[in-house]
């Protein structure tokens, strides 16, 4: 098994996840599309954690997964909150620092 | 157990290639079925699906220790908080598809495949011999002991940094939810003096039982035959959930109440 696959689909759900981040428009979606990056990611840094033969991808990986659930936290506290004065959670009606 | 996944890395190279494209082709379609799903609860149970394949990934990739942390904290609480924060937001709350720069969807298409081509491109002029983890893992007793070694020896400094991100995260968290009272708790007293100020004492109507719909959102019928708002619980008012009684069961309620039959007619019949 060439370990050249992991990261090839780790590419393809990379990929896939920054398309939904530009095409989506709910907000949460969006955020389940970046954290289908930061998981894309996360398979990479195992895969190459194997090829290297140490165990610091595995540690990256780690650490990548306790950032993103502390972004998690925090980015759906700001939704809630732009819910509760908007009404919306789409990403087009947050638009007063536009202008 | 480590001696067993150990063993199981060495010997199962066919084992480990059915496993990759089960996993892999599950990981795929459930991000395509977060990205073209409507709801959002849809895509939330899609990215599930995606998360636990990518988690077997993990354990087959010899890193069992995050295969787990994978299933508990993104599975586990991740998911939890996105189907919580999806309830409170509102679970019909879908995407308009309309697009508000012109051929935005065209260009982010071309972008996603020329980047997935460039990425395939640069993976596939690279070289890989696999070292294989077996001599790692068992350095300092098993995987967990290892990563253990790893995170409070050489990054022992990021872990602590990360404790510091996780309480800034949860203090964030806890001031950008929380609601100030601007004005005080209204006492029992007060509560039910404004409710006899305000015209009708007594209980709301309770929503309507039909023969057909006896949901919560179906409005009670006033004694004079039209159907009344105050029966369907408030948050339902708003939302368009009312469920309208049909012209054609209050015309048969007026029919049984001037005597007519209750069996239906055998035009009826054939109707339905």
């Amino acid at each position: 098994m060439n370990p050249a696959n992991y990261v090839y689909l780790s590419a393809v759900l990379f990929s896939l996840g920054a398309f939904g981040v530009l095409v989506r428009r709910n907000a949460i979606v969006v955020f389940m599309c970046v954290e289908l990056m930061l998981n894309a990611c996360n398979l990479a840094f195992v895969s190459f954690a194997r090829i290297h033969g140490n165990l610091d991808g595995q540690v990256i990986a780690f650490f990548v997964m306790v950032v993103a659930a502390a972004e998690v936290v925090v980015g759906l506290a700001i939704i809630m909150t732009i819910f509760r004065t908007r009404r919306s959670a789409s990403v087009d009606e947050a638009n007063l620092l536009k202008y | 157990m480590s001696t067993l996944l150990a063993a199981a890395e060495t010997s199962s190279s066919a084992g480990e290639t059915v496993v990759f494209w089960v996993c892999a082709i599950i990981a795929v379609i459930g991000a395509l079925g977060m990205l073209l799903s409507h709801k959002a609860v849809h895509s939330a149970l899609f990215i599930a699906s995606t998360m636990i394949s990518l988690a077997v990934l993990y354990v087959a990739q010899s890193a069992p220790f995050l295969g787990m942390t994978q299933v508990v904290v993104y599975t586990g609480a991740v998911m939890m908080l996105f189907l919580f924060v999806l309830m409170i937001v509102g679970v019909d709350s879908s995407d308009s598809l309309v697009e508000t720069i012109k051929g935005q969807r065209a260009a982010a298409v071309v972008f996603a495949l020329a980047f997935a081509a460039l990425l395939i491109a640069g993976i596939g002029s690279a070289t890989y011999t696999a070292l294989g983890l077996d001599k790692a893992n068992t350095v300092d007793g098993g995987n967990v002991q290892g990563i253990a070694h790893l995170i409070f020896g050489r990054y022992v400094f990021a872990f602590e940094v990360t404790s510091a991100l996780l309480i800034t995260a949860a203090l964030g968290a806890m001031v950008l939810a929380h609601r100030e009272r601007h004005t005080p708790r209204p006492t029992q007293r007060q509560l039910s003096e404004e409710r006899v100020r305000s015209g009708h004492a007594q209980n709301l109507p309770g929503p309507g039982v039909y023969a057909r719909h006896n949901a919560v959102g179906t409005p009670a019928m006033l004694p004079d035959g039209t159907p009344t708002d105050r029966s369907v619980p408030e948050p339902l008012r708003g939302v368009s959930a009312v469920v309208g009684i049909d012209s054609e069961d209050t015309a048969r309620v007026t029919a049984l109440a001037a005597g007519g039959s209750v069996i239906p007619t055998t035009d009826e019949e054939t109707e339905s």
